[in-house]
């Protein structure tokens, strides 16, 4: 009882959209798209809905061959980035829409518009048009319209992306409590992988029109099975480097070497990609293994309570994030402390080995 | 403070002033017309204006006119908006020169078509009546209003299209209750447009007829008759004649502006 994709692949003339793909997305799941613009996210909600039709490949829904279905006839709701409500209908109407299209009676309609709009607190705006709404209250429209109708397959497109900061966070509170309950299969597109972990559920990395893993949320993050899908889930972006393991040292940086930690101890010989998420490179000592990251400030973010640091390492661009303000002084030369149990290794091939 | 209104009433006055002299010249008599300058009619007359409204050679003209400009509006809108949706939403092979090449039909002086018109109108039966001007006015009509439909439907999102089809409406219902009415202004500002060119035009207008269709424009340009020049019949006739753009502009006005920020007017 799922929404299969199987072997789908999108190509407009020599252009590849999107790389052969097969995902299950369970019934009553919540699945986050996670990827960089241009990665392939809004193509495959696409698919997914049957607004585009994929080049091969076949696409289940409860066990029955959907690929081709016009989405007219397949019962799924849509949320873009920009607030896309019908301008000449008020939220009444735009909110009531799918249910006129699909016959429903006046006095049902009446009742489920009413109940979307109690949830998302439109009611006092029911009469409006969606033009004299601020953003927030346009995105909220669009939302109720997504699940008035009970579909079976909600799409969401980076529907906060374009509200500000305040709204934002408010809106990515409420949203789970909508789906919560409902036997609707969510999919969530976004860019920032800090919205993938706090909606849990699973999330597919996608890079460059392939998805590079899919699973439950926490172990995408915690376990990428490749260098991409790292790079993908993590923000400020995962620092890298090329390494030698020989022994029980890790050759690095030119001439650097760093004792080899627990992940490392497990590696053969040889050459690797280490990669450290920025948390886990700090200006203060480490607690168990450390390895010396040496080179000049560039920059120095500091918010309320965090430090994001970059330094130039021997050519490359290293980010730090640390709790606490340590306001370095750019150009300065600054030593700070990499946590090598922490790190993940990637074989050339880009796949995780440690 | 007054200094700045100086140039613009300087400017308004110089603009005027030929529609003044119009009206004035109205309200006269031919005679007084020939017989000097005078800035206000002397023996104010309505004659002329009952003339046109009682001699159907006159007022059967102005029927005519609207009759062509209405069809020709009608037709040029309804078969340009399909067309523009293509241009606005689909990438084909040519889109673009062929959107140009739409634009080029304006380009082509209306003098090069008449003698084909002519002959293919009067080989079908069309010459001399409406349909046959309207018909002909479609040929740089339709792409004007492709032109303008295009940019005021490239301004809303084609995920309005999606999202009306995610929520189950078939496409002939969408583009009815959904899209027309979201570019409203965009059909206001293309029909206006074909209206006034369609009014306008005296080329084809006037070579395509002769006496059943005979469009105002047309029946303008007989300056002399059996009593002689008449002047104040012609004013008045150029009067009426401005009205009906009158009229239509103060509906269109605030979308007008619209279109001109679209850069498609």
């Amino acid at each position: 009882m799922a929404l299969e994709l199987i072997d789908i692949t999108k190509r407009s003339g020599a252009d590849i959209h999107i790389h052969p793909t097969s995902l299950v997305l369970p019934e009553g799941s919540f699945n986050v798209l996670l990827g960089t613009t241009l990665s392939g996210k809004t193509t495959l909600m696409q698919i997914m809905a049957g607004i585009q039709q994929p080049t091969s490949g076949i696409i289940r829904f409860r066990g029955k061959d959907v690929t081709g279905v016009a989405v007219q006839q397949r019962n799924v709701s849509m949320v873009y980035q920009q607030f896309i409500n019908y301008p000449n209908f008020s939220v009444y109407d735009n909110i009531a829409s799918p249910l006129k299209v699909a016959g429903m009676s006046r006095a049902e309609i009446d009742r489920r518009v009413m109940a979307a709009a109690d949830l998302l607190r439109l009611k006092p705006m029911l009469k409006r048009r969606p033009s004299e709404l601020s953003g927030g209250q346009q995105q909220r429209t669009a939302i109720a319209r997504a699940i008035v109708k009970d579909s079976d397959l909600i799409l969401l497109d980076e529907p906060l992306a374009n509200l500000d900061y305040k709204l934002r966070e408010e809106l990515r509170d409420e949203l789970p409590k909508l789906f919560a309950g409902r036997n609707a299969i969510v999919v969530y597109a976004t860019t920032e992988p800090s919205e993938a972990l706090l909606f849990g559920g699973n999330t597919a990395t996608l890079h460059e029109g392939r998805v590079t893993q899919f699973g439950p949320t926490a172990s995408t993050y915690r376990t990428p099975k490749d260098l991409q899908t790292a790079q993908v889930f993590s923000d400020p972006p995962i620092n890298t480097a090329p390494v030698e393991k020989r022994g029980d040292r890790l050759l690095l940086f030119g001439g650097k070497s760093w004792p080899a930690g627990a992940a490392a101890s497990r590696l053969a010989d040889g050459r690797y990609t280490l990669g450290l998420r920025p948390h886990h490179v700090s200006p203060l000592p480490v607690s168990g293994v450390s390895g010396e990251v040496e080179g000049r400030v560039l920059v120095t973010e500091l918010s309320g309570s965090e430090s994001v640091i970059h330094l130039d390492v021997a050519g490359s661009t290293w980010v730090s994030l640390s709790h606490g303000i340590h306001p370095l002084e750019v150009g300065a030369q600054a030593r700070l402390h990499a946590d090598v149990d922490r790190a993940l290794f990637f074989a050339p091939s880009g796949e995780r080995v440690s | 403070m007054r200094k700045r209104y100086v140039v613009l009433t300087v400017y308004i006055v110089f603009l005027m002033l030929p529609i003044y002299w119009l009206l004035n010249m109205s309200f006269k008599t031919t005679n007084e017309i020939l017989g000097g300058f005078s800035a206000f009619p002397r023996d104010f007359t309505l004659d002329s204006y009952r003339t046109i409204f009682t001699d159907p050679s006159w007022y059967n003209a102005y029927i005519n006119s609207i009759t062509y400009v209405v069809i020709n509006t009608v037709i040029s809108v309804t078969l340009a908006l399909p067309a523009a949706y293509a241009f606005s939403r689909y990438r084909f092979l040519g889109d673009k020169h062929l959107f140009f090449w739409l634009l080029s039909n304006r380009m082509a002086p209306a003098a090069v078509f008449v003698l084909p018109f002519v002959n293919l109108y009067s080989a079908v039966g069309l010459f001399d009546t409406p349909w046959a001007v309207a018909l002909a006015h479609t040929l740089f009509n339709i792409p004007l209003a492709v032109w303008i439909l295009e940019g005021f439907m490239s301004g809303v999102p084609k995920e309005l299209d999606e999202t009306a089809y995610v929520d189950g409406y078939s496409f002939p219902s969408f583009f009815i209750r959904i899209f027309l009415p979201t570019i409203s202004a965009g059909i206001g500002v293309a029909a206006f447009f074909c209206f006034m060119f369609s009014w306008v035009e005296m080329l084809l207008a006037k070579n395509l007829t002769s006496v059943a269709a005979k469009p105002i424009v047309a029946a303008m340009t007989k300056t002399a008759s059996t009593s002689g020049y008449e002047l104040g019949l012609l004013a008045a006739a150029g009067v009426l004649t401005l009205i009906p753009g009158a009229i239509v502009i103060y509906f269109v006005r605030n979308y007008i502006a619209k279109g001109f920020a679209l850069g498609r007017v």
